[in-house]
This record gives structure tokens, C-alpha cells and sequence, in this order.
């Protein structure tokens, strides 16, 4: 079970004065309860991947297997596949158009064509999910905040109850509080419900945080593929394309430098505390300063 | 690319042309769109087409991008074609079957076809060679005395400029709206049209609250710029005409002329 | 010296209206700030979205008027209606989306639409805009669309807009918010420099505590109220208080800070990793654990 990519190449407005190579040979296996960050800066070719991973986007050239089966072959149900591999585009809440935030969510199960009550029941179940409190269901969905908004738009994809969900900065524009939040739900879903979760993002610190396995992408190539500890060893690559390790990589990099026994790989503050503190021969006591 | 449409695309290069003040190619292109209804010959047509030919080679805008326009009107022309082609009475020329083919229909498509495809062309000459900034400054300064008889010239020229930049922005937000859409299962494409309309819905609301929350950010911003309306502005490129204008004017009553005696002197 | 900005215990009420006109609830945005700016200063305002920080910038251009209380720009009284055009000279803006403020179909069209409804002579616009465009660096692409631009390049030309307007002050309102990061750095960049070498006052309002390490002055704002104002030393030293009310605190302050409560001698508001290393690397020499570097 998994998704797997081919060759992939896409090149639009082939022929014409815009003519763009946006994705150029890209081999990749994402296996189920995987949870992947994809790390580009903007025009890198992200956006654009995961619109293949659904079928709104066919490749120039290459397949794409979704659980064995190619999803270019003919009579493959591309709506089918939109149940199973859910996305969740860059500023969500543009797309709300119902009256009710229940309403709202019960957009994408109705579209699969499902009974009332189960569309009902699917959807509320995700509205849960996401953390929104009842009291706003049957709210306008714009007169929600736009932390808010983004959680019922997240729901109205996993009401239809797909084994991969892929977001597409699901954090552009929020503030750090409802950064956090979206982020927690998203990684409570991952634990809880076993669901694949691929992460389009421009932070390291956040993707640092949460995922198994970083995706780099630069110009429409595939960069660096691998655990994040592995990949943030090339923060000096990373910077030469846009990008930039996260803070704390830099601090240990330098530490180690200047003659610290510290661990270079450390790439969260609990790590490199840790790690710091060890190289200082100290163990984490805590002391109480007030 | 949804975004790379050429509704008021403008081809950044420098040639005589792009430097013409906009008044004059606008004064040009509405006397060439005349001069192709009232000379209605093949002789006057031969000498459009120089001009036209000899405009774009000094335009240096490459010809696929004049021909882009044509696309979008292609069957328009066809079935304009057909109609004339096959319903004008006159004297037989061919007969298959029902159809009939006369020498004043065939006569009437051919220059229906020309004046369409001139017009359209002509036109693409003076968008791709203008930015539509200058077109509607071009407007806003030539339709000035209008402005005495109380028509709001500048407003409209700055509604025009809004537009075209915006154009652009919301065809790239339908087309995302769209995606976001089809990826909860929406369907664009089935049913008769009374579902396809109904199914619209979820596009349009959207797009329509974005564009009301755009107009309404834009007018913060150009307030925030101290903008309260044409009174009292100055221009950064205030239009004066240049000697390549003046040349301009000159050469157009002599291209009418040319169009008339061909007309006159071939006859046909 | 006069001050360029002065606030004195501004409240804005948005009133909510129902069906009939009437006025259904009010919600109190900003409550009761008073805030003083020096002209070059660079003033950071910080906090959660719903905070009132965007609300208590469009005062500062007259695009809102108070409810209560009074906003001067550079001695002018907001409310005076003859003077909001001199006001909005005196205090240019940037808005967060970086589409939706830019005019013109050609950059320096845009660029040229400020001066041009101030009246200023052609050949006086075009020397404004280029030392605007220039100032940004984006002088190359003045005869670009701003369609083919990035979000960051958008902004420097919103920047540079603003810029040719000359004015004495220029209000950002959360200009990296749609940006990735390079896009951040540019903009943040660009402020930073008409800060330092043009002598403009600024005033940024983000959510990103990582750009506002070298401001002048931090104003963290909650529920329409200053919560914390001071050196960004000062308030970045406060981490739990900051932690408690959810705002972020760059990764290095936040490494430092658990460094010390773990017992390390370290200063507290650390905002640099050289200031950090720098600390460490001290520590190392003198000793952490002879010489009582470690805390009590």
C-alpha cells in the first residue's frame, strides 16, 4: 500500500514563450503511515507534485501507481482516487462557499455519492477532528476567525475519509498560536488513525518538529530525500537553494566547530539542550531561579 | 497556464510602434477597422494587407503572438463562413447535394472572413505594442472634452486600468478554486446544463467573496496612496505627441487614399 | 526632539449592525494605548491576529479614525479632515497582501501612482521612482508586470511605492505574512535599510518574532492592550510570560533560555546564535562547573 511515482516529468505551455520544466524526473515511494515534509521554496515544483499525488495534474511523461494500480491506466476513477488522497490546498478557507459550516463539510462526502446520514455522520466526526467546537457548526464559516476557517476546510477533506492526506502550507498566513494548533491536529491524526500525512512547508522548524522524512525540492528536481536529521547535514546546500536549516542546527554546527563534543544532529531545542548540557558534563537538573 | 491568457497581454519590446503615443494608435486602429467596411474590394484589401504586414515587421512582435488572438473567435469565423457561404442566392457555382455554392456567397465569405481575421489582427497590434496602462491613459486624455458634458472620463479609464490588472489575478483564483473543488469530489464537466449550473455554485461564491475582499483591500491601499479621484494628478508620462506621431498622421490620410483609389482605378 | 507619532489612550470600537441599522454589539478592538515614537526609530509591534496591532496601524494613516482618544502624526491631529492628505504623505503604508495593493500593470507605473496623486511634476516622478525602485532593488524590473513577480519582489515594489512619496514614516502591517522565507528576508531587508540610511521611522507589525531582533523598540499587544514594550532584550528575557500567552520566541532565545534553567550561566534575552555561542564558548573557558558559573 502506497503511493509511488515513476519518471515523473511535467512540462506546461510546452511550445510557447512561458514554456516551464516544473518537474524534472522524479522517482519516489511514500509507504502508508508515513509522515513527509516536501520543503521547496516557491516555484520549486512542491505545489505541483502533490497535484499529481490526485490526478489534478497528469504528468507529460512517467506513471504514478496509487497502491499498485496505475492511475493513468484507463477506467482508473480519478474521483476515486480523490477520496483516498486528500488535498488540502494553500489558504483552504478561499474555497467555503455553504451557508453552515456542517454544510460546508458535507460538500466532499455528498460528492462521493454516500447516504444522508452517513454524509452527516462523516462529517461532524471530522469537525471533531480538527478541534472546532460545536457551537460554530451551524455557523457562517466567515464569521469565523481564520484559524477557524482553515480547521472547517481540513475537515470537509477528511470527512471523505482519505488514507492520505496532503496539505499544502496549512500554516502560510496564521499566527504562531494557530500554527501550533492546526499542526498538533494534524499530528494527532497521524498517531491516531494511522492516516499518511504529507506536509508542503517552507519552515524547517516546523517540519523539524513532525516529520519522518524530508522531501527537498529545487527546480523541479528532487534535492535531498531522507530523515531529517540526514537532509539538515547539507544546511549549507540547503541555504545555496533558498532555504535554511533549522536555527538550532547552525548553533550545534558551530558549537562542534569551536571544539564542543556536541551532536551536530540535534535539530529540536529538547536535543540540542540535551546535547549542550552533556558536552558541558552536566545532566538536565533543573534549577529553580525565582 | 490558466494565467498566460492574452486578453490585454502586452508584448515588452522597443519598436516604433511601442513608442507611438497611444492616441495615435488608437486613432489608427479604429480609421484601419473603417477603412476595411468602406472599401469593399479586393484591390483596397491587397493594400490593408501591406500595411498590415509592413506594421508588424516593424512592431517586431513575432506573428504567433498576433495570430493567438484569432483562436478564441476561429469558430465564430467558420460558422460565419458557412452561412454565407451556403445561404446567399445568387449565380451557381458548385451544387452538392442540397448545398449550394454561389458566386456571391463565396464572394461575401471571402471578405467577411478577411475583415474579421484584419480586424482582429489589427486590433492585437495595438494591445501587444501598448500596455494597457497607456491605452487607457490614450482614452482617458482623447476622451477628455467629454468630460465637459459631465462623462466621467478619468474614473472610467481608472476602472478600465483596475480591470485589466485584476483580469489576471481572478481567471488564476478560478482555476485554484476549481482545483480545491475537484479534490473534494466536485464535477465540472457532467450533466445537462441545469446540474452544471447548479454545480458552478461552489466556484462562484468564492470567487465572488475573494473579488469583494480584493476591491476592498485595493481601495484601502490607493487611499493609503492619497488617491481621491483624477482632480489635482499629475502623470509620471504625461502623453505629448512626438514626430514619429506626426508622421503617423500623415501617412493615415494617404493609406485611406490608397484604399479608395484601388478601389476605384482595379474595381474589383 | 518632536515626536513623529504620538497616542494617547486610543480606543477603537468596530460596531456590528444588524438588519435594521441598528447597532447590535460593539467589539473594542483597541483599548486604551498610548504609544510615543521618535522620529528613526524602528518600532516593532507584535502579536496573535485579533491582538488590535493591525487595527492601531490604520490609525497611523488615518484610515481609521478613533473612537476615543487622539492619534498625532508628525503634530497633526488624524481627526482633522483637511489635513489626512499631509497625514497620509507623513505616514506611507503596506498592507499583508501583496496583490491586492499594487495598482499599475507595469512596476514603475505603480511605483509612479503615489506622486502622481500628489501632483508632483512628471520629471520630479521619475527621479522618485527610480531612486524607490532602487532603494528596493528592483530598479531592473521596472517595466515588469507585477504578475511575474514573487511575493517578496510584490512588496519591495509596494515598498518602493510608498518610498516615492517621500514620507517621514512608513507603517508595514504584517508585509511577510504571505511570503516564504527569502521572500521575508527581502522585505525585511529593505525596511531595515530605509531605516538605517534614509533615516525613515518604521513601524512593523508581524507575527514573526525572529525579524524584530534588532528594533529599536518591541510592543507586544493582547486583547487590544500593550502587554510588554521595550528593547527587544527586555522582552524576549520575559520567554514564560511570552510562552503563557502563546507567542512565539525566536529558537535561539528558547534554546538559551532552557540552557539557563537547566543550570548553565547564561544571560537572559539572547537573540543571536553568535550571542549564544558567544556565551557558551565563555562559559567553556572560565569553566561551567568550577569557578560557580552554574546558577545557585
Amino acid at each position: 500500500m502506497s503511493i509511488k511515482l515513476e519518471h515523473i516529468n511535467y512540462v506546461y505551455g510546452a511550445g510557447t514563450a512561458y514554456e516551464k520544466h516544473a518537474l524534472k524526473d522524479i522517482n519516489l515511494e511514500i509507504p502508508d503511515g508515513q509522515f513527509v515534509g516536501i520543503i521547496g521554496h516557491t516555484g520549486s515544483g512542491k505545489s505541483t507534485l502533490i497535484q499529481h499525488l490526485n490526478g489534478l495534474i497528469k504528468a507529460t511523461s512517467g506513471e504514478i501507481y496509487y497502491n499498485g494500480e496505475n492511475i493513468y491506466a484507463d477506467g482508473y476513477s480519478m474521483k476515486e482516487l480523490r477520496s483516498h488522497v486528500g488535498l488540502v490546498f494553500q489558504y483552504p478557507e478561499y474555497q467555503l462557499f455553504e451557508s453552515d459550516v456542517l454544510s460546508d463539510v458535507c460538500f466532499g462526502p455528498k460528492n462521493l455519492g454516500l447516504p444522508e446520514e452517513e454524509v452527516k455522520a462523516r462529517s461532524l466526526e471530522a469537525l471533531h477532528q480538527v478541534g472546532l467546537k460545536e457551537k460554530h457548526y451551524d455557523k457562517s464559516p466567515f464569521d469565523l476567525s481564520g484559524g477557524q476557517k482553515r480547521r472547517v476546510a481540513i475537515a470537509g477533506i477528511l470527512a471523505m475519509h482519505p488514507e492520505v492526506l496532503i496539505l499544502d502550507e496549512p500554516t502560510a498566513g496564521l499566527d504562531p498560536k494557530g500554527r501550533d494548533d492546526i499542526l498538533d491536529q494534524i499530528q494527532k491524526l497521524h498517531k491516531e488513525q494511522g492516516i499518511t500525512v504529507i506536509l508542503v512547508s517552507h519552515s524547517m522548524e516546523d517540519v523539524a518538529k513532525y516529520v519522518d522524512r524530508i522531501i527537498v525540492m529545487d527546480h523541479g528536481c528532487m534535492k535531498f530525500d531522507g530523515e531529517p536529521k540526514k537532509v539538515f547535514e547539507h544546511y549549507k546546500e540547503l541555504e545555496s537553494i533558498g532555504l535554511a536549516a533549522p536555527q538550532v542546527t547552525y548553533v550545534m554546527q558551530t558549537l562542534k566547530e569551536k571544539g564542543f563534543d556536541v551532536d551536530v544532529h540535534a535539530i529540536t531545542i529538547e536535543e540540542a539542550k540535551q546535547s549542550i548540557l552533556h558536552a558541558f558534563g552536566m545532566e538536565d537538573r533543573r534549577v529553580n531561579h525565582d | 497556464m490558466i494565467r498566460d491568457i492574452t486578453i490585454g497581454q502586452y508584448y515588452p519590446t522597443d519598436s516604433v510602434i511601442h513608442r507611438l503615443d497611444p492616441r495615435t494608435k488608437l486613432v489608427w486602429t479604429l480609421a484601419y477597422i473603417f477603412s476595411l467596411f468602406l472599401f469593399r474590394s479586393f484591390a483596397s484589401y491587397a493594400v490593408a494587407t501591406i500595411l498590415l504586414i509592413t506594421v508588424i515587421k516593424i512592431s517586431k512582435v513575432p506573428f504567433k503572438f498576433m495570430v493567438k488572438g484569432m483562436k478564441a473567435v476561429v469558430i465564430l469565423l467558420l460558422i460565419t463562413v458557412a452561412f454565407n457561404l451556403f445561404l446567399i442566392p445568387g449565380t451557381t457555382l458548385v451544387q452538392i447535394w442540397k448545398l449550394r455554392i454561389t458566386y456571391e456567397g463565396l464572394n461575401t465569405a471571402v471578405f467577411m472572413a478577411l475583415r474579421l481575421t484584419y480586424l482582429i489582427i489589427g486590433s492585437s497590434v495595438m494591445t501587444l505594442t501598448t500596455t494597457p496602462n497607456q491605452l487607457t491613459d490614450g482614452m482617458e486624455k482623447g476622451l477628455a472634452p467629454l468630460n465637459k458634458i459631465h462623462v466621467p472620463v478619468h474614473d472610467v479609464a481608472m476602472m478600465m486600468s483596475i480591470a485589466l490588472r485584476f483580469i489576471p489575478i481572478l481567471l488564476e483564483e478560478t482555476d485554484k478554486i476549481m482545483k480545491a473543488q475537484m479534490a473534494r469530489g466536485a464535477d465540472f464537466e457532467t450533466g445537462n446544463l441545469i446540474t452544471k449550473a447548479k454545480n458552478m455554485i461552489p466556484l462562484l461564491v468564492p470567487l465572488f467573496i475573494s473579488a469583494f475582499r480584493r476591491a476592498n483591500d485595493l481601495a484601502m491601499a490607493m487611499e493609503a496612496r492619497g488617491y481621491y479621484g483624477g482632480e489635482g494628478r499629475t502623470k509620471m508620462r504625461p502623453l505629448v505627441y512626438q514626430k514619429n506621431d506626426r508622421i503617423a498622421y500623415i501617412i493615415l490620410p494617404l493609406y485611406l487614399m490608397a484604399m479608395f483609389a484601388a478601389k476605384k482605378i482595379v474595381g474589383v | 526632539m518632536k515626536s513623529i507619532i504620538n497616542i494617547k489612550k486610543l480606543i477603537h470600537d468596530y460596531q456590528k449592525y444588524n438588519e435594521d441599522g441598528q447597532v447590535e454589539s460593539t467589539y473594542r478592538a483597541v483599548d486604551e494605548v498610548s504609544l510615543d515614537v521618535q522620529p528613526g526609530q524602528f518600532i516593532a509591534i507584535l502579536g496573535h491576529n485579533g491582538s488590535g496591532k493591525s487595527t492601531l496601524a490604520k490609525h497611523l494613516n488615518a484610515i481609521l479614525l478613533p473612537t476615543e482618544g487622539s492619534v498625532y502624526v508628525d503634530g497633526k491631529d488624524t481627526r482633522d479632515e483637511e489635513k489626512i492628505r499631509e497625514i497620509r504623505q507623513t505616514a506611507g503604508m503596506v498592507f499583508q497582501n501583496p496583490d491586492n495593493q499594487i495598482i499599475g500593470t507595469v512596476v514603475d507605473e505603480d511605483v509612479a501612482f503615489g506622486p502622481e496623486n500628489m501632483g508632483v511634476p512628471s520629471e520630479e516622478i521619475e527621479k522618485r521612482v527610480e531612486e524607490g525602485l532602487k532603494t528596493v532593488e528592483m530598479w531592473e524590473y521596472r517595466s515588469h508586470s507585477p504578475n511575474k513577480l514573487s511575493g517578496g519582489q510584490k512588496q519591495r515594489v509596494a515598498i518602493a511605492g510608498v518610498v516615492a512619496m517621500h514620507p517621514k514614516c512608513i507603517v508595514l502591517d504584517e508585509p511577510t505574512a504571505m511570503l516564504d522565507p527569502v521572500g521575508r528576508r527581502e522585505v525585511i531587508r529593505a525596511a531595515r535599510k530605509l531605516n538605517k540610511e534614509e533615516h525613515v521611522t518604521i513601524i512593523l507589525i508581524t507575527h514573526y518574532m525572529e525579524e524584530v531582533t534588532f528594533a529599536d523598540q518591541v510592543i507586544v499587544m493582547d486583547q487590544g492592550k500593550i502587554l510588554m514594550q521595550g528593547t527587544p532584550k527586555e522582552v524576549f528575557s520575559r520567554v514564560e510570560e511570552l510562552k503563557e500567552h502563546r507567542l512565539d520566541v525566536p529558537q535561539v532565545t528558547m534554546l538559551a533560555h532552557e540552557l539557563r534553567k537547566s543550570g548553565l550561566n547564561i544571560p537572559e534575552g539572547i537573540l543571536t546564535r553568535e550571542e549564544l555561542i558567544g556565551e557558551l564558548v565563555k562559559l567553556k573557558t572560565t569553566g561551567a562547573t568550577e569557578g560557580g558559573a552554574i546558577c545557585p
